[in-house]
């Protein structure tokens, strides 16, 4: 890979400093990042370590809401949110393999935005926001198509806040190689109703199903989406999947996490 | 060059290391440590397993400068003491939990960061705990014997599929 500085803040201040520079970028766990680095298809100058920012870690739940700490690990996350919020800690408790989740980290993959990442779904199907070094982006603003996101140059994500629904559940049909999702749903049920957030399907990244949305608010089981259709238009066609195939399983995946959040 | 500084297998040690050096490169460069694989390079396989203050880690992706200060315990220091094997080493010997060898140290690796947060795991644990260690010759059964061996349960019922 190419060579680059790296360096190792201890606090926020000092990494968005850091950011500030020419071809800068923040480093998560690196479990997306290196393998990239090493492809050559991303060169920065400069990358910022998060892993030695001790308030960007650690998970805390209180009034309805679950905050991560940006820099907090998949793994982390899956022990300590468990109790709190267990449709999140299983999302996080299932990307990857262990050793990969004790290293990934929320913030890295909500900054990626991976059209197929599990964390985008969990964020946009819980409702939230994302919290920066400078403001509260709500999680509905966040995601804005494949691989990008509201963030800023030099904005660095310092945790995640996470609002906690009354049932909710995280199904993802794995592509057995890589274990990202080929495509998955979130389904979270509210006071306000119901959110629905699919990943891995669309070309766009990750969305949110209204008209699923709309059917399980008023009737919340599986039946309330089969007179639904998908679109295929728009959706990833690959070696894995035709867009159809993945039309369908976002439906099937729908179904199969509302049975799970019982 | 800028120096990284860790203790590996119990021993402080000090090597010179670029920022895009990776930490199996420093283990194995510098250190001398060939017992970890590079296999695939690119965080797939698991071959480079290693434990980064206790935690599993891949060490194909992990700059060696992030695991500053820290505590790495490598394949190398799995064996006990006098030489002779661990037990879960001892345990893949014995149930034949291995073929050409390559992936067994990031198995070997896992397996001992699983049987610490999970003692008595079962088949199916170890199967999903295992997801990030590929193995292209034993087919995992004996590996998993192996594991379950290791934690000290009866065997004799898993079948040599």
């Amino acid at each position: 890979m190419y060579d680059f500085e790296l360096v190792k803040p201890t606090t926020v201040e000092e990494a968005v400093a850091a950011l500030s520079g020419d071809e800068a970028q923040p480093l998560g766990g690196g479990q997306t990042l290196i393998p990239t680095m090493k492809q050559r298809l991303a060169m920065p100058g400069t990358l910022v370590s998060t892993s030695g920012i001790a308030s960007m870690k650690g998970v805390s739940a209180s009034g309805g809401v679950l905050t991560v700490g940006g820099a907090t690990t998949h793994g982390t996350v899956a022990a300590e949110a468990a109790s709190s919020y267990p449709a999140l800690a299983a999302l996080a408790g299932g990307i990857g393999d262990p050793a990969v989740r004790n290293r990934g980290t929320v913030g890295g993959s909500l900054a990626n935005n991976d059209p197929a990442a599990c964390y985008p779904a969990g964020l946009l199907g819980s409702g939230g926001v994302v919290v920066t070094n400078t403001r509260e982006i709500a999680a509905d603003d966040f995601f804005q198509g494949m691989f990008t996101t509201a963030l800023e140059e030099g904005e660095l994500i310092t945790a995640v806040k996470f609002n906690i629904p009354e049932k909710a559940a995280y199904a993802k049909f794995a592509q057995p190689a890589s274990r990202f999702p080929l495509t998955a749903a979130f389904v979270a049920k509210t006071s306000d109703g119901v959110r629905v957030a699919i990943t891995g399907a669309s070309e766009e990244g990750v969305f949110r199903w209204t008209e699923a949305e709309e059917a399980l608010s008023s009737n919340f089981s599986a039946d309330a989406v089969d007179g639904l259709s998908v679109d295929a238009d728009g959706m990833i066609g690959d070696i894995h999947g035709t867009p159809a195939y993945r039309a369908h399983l976002v439906k099937v995946m729908t179904k199969r996490a509302v049975t799970a959040a019982g | 060059m800028p120096t990284v500084s860790m203790t590996v297998n119990g021993k402080p040690t000090t090597a010179e290391a670029e920022g895009r050096t990776l930490l199996v490169e420093f283990l194995r460069g510098p250190l001398g440590l060939t017992g970890t694989h590079v296999g695939c390079d690119t965080s797939q396989c698991g071959a480079c397993v290693v434990h980064v203050n206790g935690e599993a880690v891949k060490a194909c992706t992990m700059f060696a400068a992030e695991a500053e200060g820290a505590d790495v315990q490598t394949i190398e220091g799995m064996a006990n003491a006098d030489g002779s094997l661990g037990v879960i080493q001892q345990a893949f010997q014995d149930h034949h939990g291995l073929q050409c060898g390559f992936c067994t140290p990031g198995m070997v690796m896992s397996a001992a960061a699983l049987l610490k947060e999970n003692p008595k795991p079962t088949e199916t644990e170890i199967r999903d705990y295992l997801e990030g260690n590929i193995c292209r010759c034993t087919g995992y059964h004996n590996i998993v014997k192996a594991i379950m061996a290791a934690s000290g349960q009866d065997v004799t019922a898993i079948a040599a599929e």
